[in-house]
């Protein structure tokens, strides 16, 4: 299934929930283009729910990484939420499992992102 | 039941749309010979990215290039070997993308997850021209294989 994505606002972190695959072509297309628009919207908390991506390849993985980076150079966080296994595998062995925060649920992701009481 | 004489040759054009069909071609053969569950999913991944790989660096998207892509068993393995019509690699040139310098990489991932993926993997290349992705992978144990390689 191609990828889509939900945004949904949860006080001041922006909460996107994708379904689908994370590959080169328009899944990871479509990645990039909802994290550039929450960024040039002005979120900088952004909390991406993976619950229902069970596929990401190479191409996928940069497109993370560089959403990542987008945030972050906005002085943004960006963090991840309900990985599936096969998700956190892939993120696990490419050592970038350390690098993006991963939360275990929501209610630890939002009390996590900087300013959250 | 797959015979293990067998050898299935197909030549995709290079289109973004090939990936997907290289890999659901090979998904096919992979669960055929026995292979079931994460094995597959993981035959299916190191395809992905070894035809994203002929794609985008081999061919360069060139749509008047070809990749080839063949999978024979051995007694005891799936070979599957991915040749692309450009200017051949070497692997170890190619920068480790687990080390710090390059863990913000966006790309550089592909090779590695076809090593991690597969029981061996290698690069050739091809003497008429072209890089050759060489992966194998070992045949489940009789017992454990899916329904479908069990004899009628």
């Amino acid at each position: 299934m191609a990828l889509q994505g939900t945004c949904r606002e949860v006080g001041d972190v922006a909460v996107v929930d994708f379904s689908g695959k994370i590959t080169l072509g328009e899944g990871s297309a479509i990645l990039r283009k909802m994290i550039r628009e929450l960024v040039e919207q002005g979120h900088r908390k952004i909390l991406l729910d993976l619950a229902d991506v069970d596929y990401i390849d190479s191409s996928g993985i940069g497109e993370m990484v560089a959403a990542y980076t987008t945030v972050r150079s906005a002085q943004g966080e960006l963090k991840l939420v309900h990985l599936t296994r096969r998700v956190h595998d892939i993120l696990q062995i490419t050592r970038l499992y350390t690098v993006f925060d991963v939360q275990g649920d929501e209610a630890s992701a939002m009390r996590s992102f900087r300013g959250t009481v | 039941m797959i015979s293990k004489t067998q050898r299935l040759e197909v030549t995709l054009q290079t289109l973004l749309e090939s990936v997907d069909l290289a890999e659901n071609i090979v998904v096919g053969v992979a669960e055929a010979a026995g292979f079931a569950g994460e094995d597959v999913h993981k035959i299916g991944m190191a395809v992905r990215e070894g035809v994203v790989n002929a794609y985008n660096y081999g061919n360069q998207q060139d749509q008047t290039k070809k990749i080839s892509i063949a999978v024979e068993f051995d007694p005891d393995k799936m070979v599957i070997r991915i040749l692309d019509e450009g200017p051949g690699f070497e692997l170890n040139e190619v920068p480790d993308c687990l080390a710090e310098e390059n863990l913000m990489r966006t790309s550089g991932r592909g090779l590695f997850l076809m090593r991690a993926f597969m029981d061996d993997f290698k690069v050739r290349r091809n003497p008429a021209g072209g890089a050759e992705l060489v992966m194998v992978k070992n045949l489940p144990a009789v017992g454990s294989r899916n329904g479908s390689s069990q004899p009628k």
